[in-house]
């Protein structure tokens, strides 16, 4: 397809990567030239200088041939115009703009067909429920959710007191005494799709998928503490700070949010009468301490600072803290990252541009293919979602029959509102919901791609 | 540096050259010439070995990928090709000298057409379809070609970009679309459909298969190689005259050809470059033909020989129809003029580019204005938008190291001790892949006459000529072989 992205930022450059390296046609809009150049350096693109929002702009990106148009530069007015005008000088054309202040959250949706809008991102609000999902689940690092939310994958750190390491995964439901499947292990900054001759060994994170009932039986056997949320403190009164404390005070939590500059208190205390809002440095730890950070079932690290915010959560960890979640933007620095104990992370814009991806492969299929496309293990892997249709090879036929790709894992098989795990005497049906997990580089666009014969 | 990566490019590289080569084995093997045949058999045994070798010790490459590696890649690839290229001349003993064979194989390669040969009409065709077709694929560049065929990736997709850069002629090189593969197969699509339609017109024209096939490519690349003695000046006007339009439009930015497809007509009638260049084609036809009148029988035949000689020239082509030596020193000064503009950015032609010359006269116009006008900014534009200052920046670096070179050049080949003319026009007419200059190397003469020596700075020449000076000013650079 023919993507114009406009803004070459974080979320721009990241998407430039995912995108182009799908194979799709990019072209990159953006006023400074130095930015241009380097994504040029790194990726099989085309660029365009200036204004995204200018019409001869976008005529000289070719919007009039364009599938599809990005608008993600700093300015939420700048993306509002940019789609309005590219969409109407191409009625055909898909727009997804960023749309970051609140304060524009209702008329980009309730106005989005007057903006020629089809999908408003705001990467801040997308972390802030990611983060409240995080703590409604307290234990496991990542969670996603398929089938319209009845299937899970969970992602989960082994430490070495782990009474999961060292152990081959065909002996993992005598140890935990419940049925689950291990569906990637990301090992080493790779994702590996196992089999039951794998070893389990600490630092790996595995991902997990199981029922509802079983993931707490988990938790359980595995003595990982799950106390309930209460009390969250949130370290940073930035916009995320925002979203999450009206979303967790929605589901009756207690938050205290710590922001140094006078100003934005006062804005937030009028903005969110029941929270409790702290002016002070989140940075100095007798300041913790005089807070009674150990006192919380959570702290959620959201200063602007990536640095600031992994030290606030180490101490947190220290000082025992049951649930510690941290924000991070610049998600590269992952692989180093894991062997921390920071807790969850969460990247705003891994998180924007997974779904802006989803977005587009939902875009490509639309023959109706893949349902829904989740990143795993910092992208290295994906869970896919597959309606089974009359036109997939295998019906009813035992899993363990099947030829199916190394790469490739059926994770669960949903009938209607009953959710099987899969293994090999599952079989499918038409209209069932599978989703599978891979580690390829091959896209799979459609459930046959994953059978080799 | 990352050498393994550009083993890596070079291996298939010399595959593709291994590749155009057979048609000239099976030339000769259709004429029974079975020196040329071995000739060429040691060729693709010597070449299958390299690319083998390369391929073999490139396996495990890593994938970093920098304007430095694109710099590097081309200007060794190049310089790898002639190298291995040449064999079949030197094998065969049609030309007995290693450095003539490679003198001669550079000049194809840059489409540059100055020989050392004494009597073209002696070579087997077999050794002539590939001493004309080397023009074709030097035109458009040869790891252009690689690029629309192959998918190249590296952990930066991006760096086909340098490449291109570096092998495309022209201040500013950038992709028609967004992906590299399709940019180049676009190029080449443009590059086969009038080297095909120039082929037709000169069979309709009653020119024999052969020759008409080797005119076309030479003209295609704005090479030059004939392969008559007489260069073109045998041949029916009607050949010639479509000779001369062809010439014309290869010395054209291929991507106005593009903006015809995608019927972008205005864009391209406002195109500065384009209106410079028919400007001065117009202009020096006139000019030229003004001044040699009497000298031929009929206006229309002085015409014809005026508009060939400036296409040749203007194009950097190196056809003749005429002994333009001869001519008055008026039209020749014309000519000379000529020979350091150049063809168009984007084109297959060499030079220093009409694009180049415009922006520099613009440059000017603006450092006369800020003397008079201390506090005024003002930005310089082309076909409406603003030139970025780093380009204008590169620009005064080139022209320096254009000129430094040309003089640097002349200084030695003056050693051989030929006339002032001759080593002047020598320099130009290769540095700018012309290929005859005036005098002892003027169209009805040759290079054989230069030492060994001066034949290696004029290899030089040709090479640094057509990628535009700093593909092989970096080889010579210290800084990119320190270890880092």
């Amino acid at each position: 397809m023919k993507i114009l992205i406009a803004g070459g930022g974080k979320v721009g450059s990241e998407l430039t990567a995912k995108l182009s390296a799908e194979g799709h046609e990019i072209t990159l809009i953006d006023s400074s030239a130095d930015v241009l150049e380097s994504v040029m350096e790194n990726f099989d693109i085309i660029a365009v200088q200036g204004n995204a929002a200018s019409m001869e702009v976008l005529e000289e990106a070719g919007v009039r041939d364009a599938d599809l148009l990005i608008a993600a530069t700093d300015a939420d007015e700048v993306n509002l115009l940019s789609c309005l005008t590219g969409h109407g000088m191409n009625p055909d054309l898909h727009t997804i703009g960023r749309i970051r202040n609140h304060e524009y959250r209702h008329q980009a949706y309730e106005m989005r067909e007057v903006f020629g809008l089809n999908m408003a991102i705001n990467p801040e609000r997308e972390a802030a429920v990611e983060i409240s999902r995080l703590l409604k689940y307290p234990g496991f690092l990542n969670i996603e959710t398929f089938a319209n939310g009845i299937v899970e994958i969970v992602s989960l750190k082994i430490d070495s007191s782990s009474p999961l390491n060292n152990i081959s995964l065909k002996k993992l439901n005598s140890i935990i005494h419940c049925q689950v499947l291990v569906c990637a292990v990301q090992r080493e900054g790779q994702c590996l799709i196992p089999d039951g001759n794998f070893v389990l060994k600490a630092n790996d994170i595995i991902y997990v998928t199981a029922s509802t009932n079983n993931l707490s039986t988990l938790l359980k056997n595995l003595g990982i503490i799950t106390r309930k949320v209460k009390h969250v403190l949130i370290a940073g009164g930035g916009r995320i700070s925002y979203y999450l404390a009206r979303e967790l005070e929605a589901t009756g939590l207690n938050v205290s949010i710590i922001e140094q500059d006078a100003d934005r208190c006062e804005e937030l205390a009028s903005l969110l009468p029941n929270a409790t809002i702290v002016i002070g440095d989140a940075s100095s730890q007798e300041f913790l301490d005089r807070e009674g950070v150990e006192k919380y079932d959570a702290m959620v690290n959201l200063t602007g600072l990536d640095e600031l915010n992994i030290v606030m959560a180490l101490y947190a960890r220290a000082r025992n803290v049951p649930q510690v979640v941290t924000k991070l933007s610049h998600a590269e620095h992952n692989k180093i990252l894991e062997t921390l104990p920071i807790g969850s992370v969460v990247s705003p814009k891994e998180l924007s541009c997974n779904t802006i991806v989803r977005y587009v492969r939902a875009m490509q299929n639309s023959a109706g293919a893949a349902r829904s496309v989740h990143m795993i293990a910092n992208g290295q892997g994906e869970a896919i979602e597959f309606m089974v249709t009359e036109n997939d090879l295998h019906i009813g036929e035992p899993l363990r029959t099947l030829k199916i790709r190394k790469d490739v894992l059926i994770a669960s098989i949903s009938h209607g509102i009953r959710t099987e795990i899969a293994s090999g005497n599952s079989s499918y049906d038409v209209g069932d919901i599978i989703v599978l997990v891979s580690n390829g580089k091959d896209a799979i666009r459609n459930l046959n791609d994953i059978f080799t014969d | 540096m990352n050498y393994k990566m550009i083993m890596k490019i070079l291996a298939p590289l010399l595959a593709i050259e291994a590749g155009f080569m057979l048609p000239g084995m099976f030339i000769a093997i259709a004429q029974h010439q079975s020196h040329v045949v071995h000739a060429y058999l040691q060729s693709l045994i010597v070449i299958g070995i390299a690319a083998g070798l390369l391929w073999f010790f490139s396996r495990d490459a890593r994938k970093g990928f920098y304007a430095r590696e694109g710099l590097v890649t081309t200007g060794v690839a190049w310089i790898v090709l002639s190298v291995l290229g040449c064999l079949p001349f030197y094998f065969s003993g049609a030309i007995p000298r290693y450095i003539d064979a490679l003198f001669e194989m550079v000049s194809g390669f840059t489409t540059t057409g100055s020989s050392i040969l004494n009597n073209v009409e002696a070579m087997p065709d077999g050794l002539l379809y590939w001493r004309s077709f080397s023009h074709w694929l030097g035109g458009m560049g040869v790891l252009v070609f690689l690029m629309a065929i192959v998918p190249l990736s590296g952990k930066n997709e991006g760096f086909t970009l340098h490449i291109l850069r570096a092998e495309s002629p022209g201040p500013s090189v950038g992709k028609l679309v967004p992906r590299m593969k399709k940019t180049a197969m676009i190029l080449y699509y443009i590059y086969i459909g009038l080297t095909v339609l120039d082929f037709v017109l000169l069979l309709l024209g009653g020119m024999p298969v052969f020759d008409a096939f080797c005119t076309a490519v030479g003209t295609a690349g704005t090479g030059g190689f004939g392969i008559k003695n007489d260069s073109m000046a045998g041949y029916s006007p009607y050949l010639q005259n479509v000779t001369t339009v062809f010439m014309f439009l290869f010395g054209v930015n291929f991507s106005c050809y593009y903006l015809l497809l995608l019927k972008r007509f205005k864009d391209v009638f406002r195109d500065t470059e384009l209106r410079v260049y028919g400007g001065m084609i117009a202009a020096s036809i006139i000019a030229i033909s003004l001044n040699i009148r009497g000298l031929y029988p009929t206006i229309g035949e002085t015409i014809r020989h005026a508009a060939f000689q400036v296409g040749t020239v203007m194009s950097t082509s190196g056809f003749a129809t005429t002994d333009f030596d001869k001519w008055p020193e008026f039209s020749k000064a014309i000519l000379l003029m000529l020979m350091l503009g150049g063809a168009c950015a984007g084109s297959t032609g060499g030079g220093f580019k009409i694009a180049r010359i415009v922006l520099l006269v613009k440059e000017l116009r603006r450092s006369v204005h800020e003397n008079l006008h201390p506090k005024e900014v003002r930005r310089i534009r082309m076909n409406g938008a603003n030139v970025d200052e780093k380009v204008i920046r590169n620009l005064n670096g080139y022209l320096i190291a254009y000129v430094g070179i040309m003089v640097i050049s002349y200084l030695v080949i003056s050693l051989d001790g030929f006339s002032m003319q001759t080593n002047i026009s020598a320099v130009f007419a290769t540095f700018n892949n012309i290929g005859p200059g005036f005098d002892a190397v003027g169209p009805t003469c040759n290079f054989y006459a230069y030492s060994t020596l001066s034949k290696a700075v004029l290899i030089f020449n040709m090479l640094a000529g057509r990628l535009e000076i700093f593909p092989m000013l970096v080889l010579f650079s210290r800084s990119n072989w320190e270890r880092r």
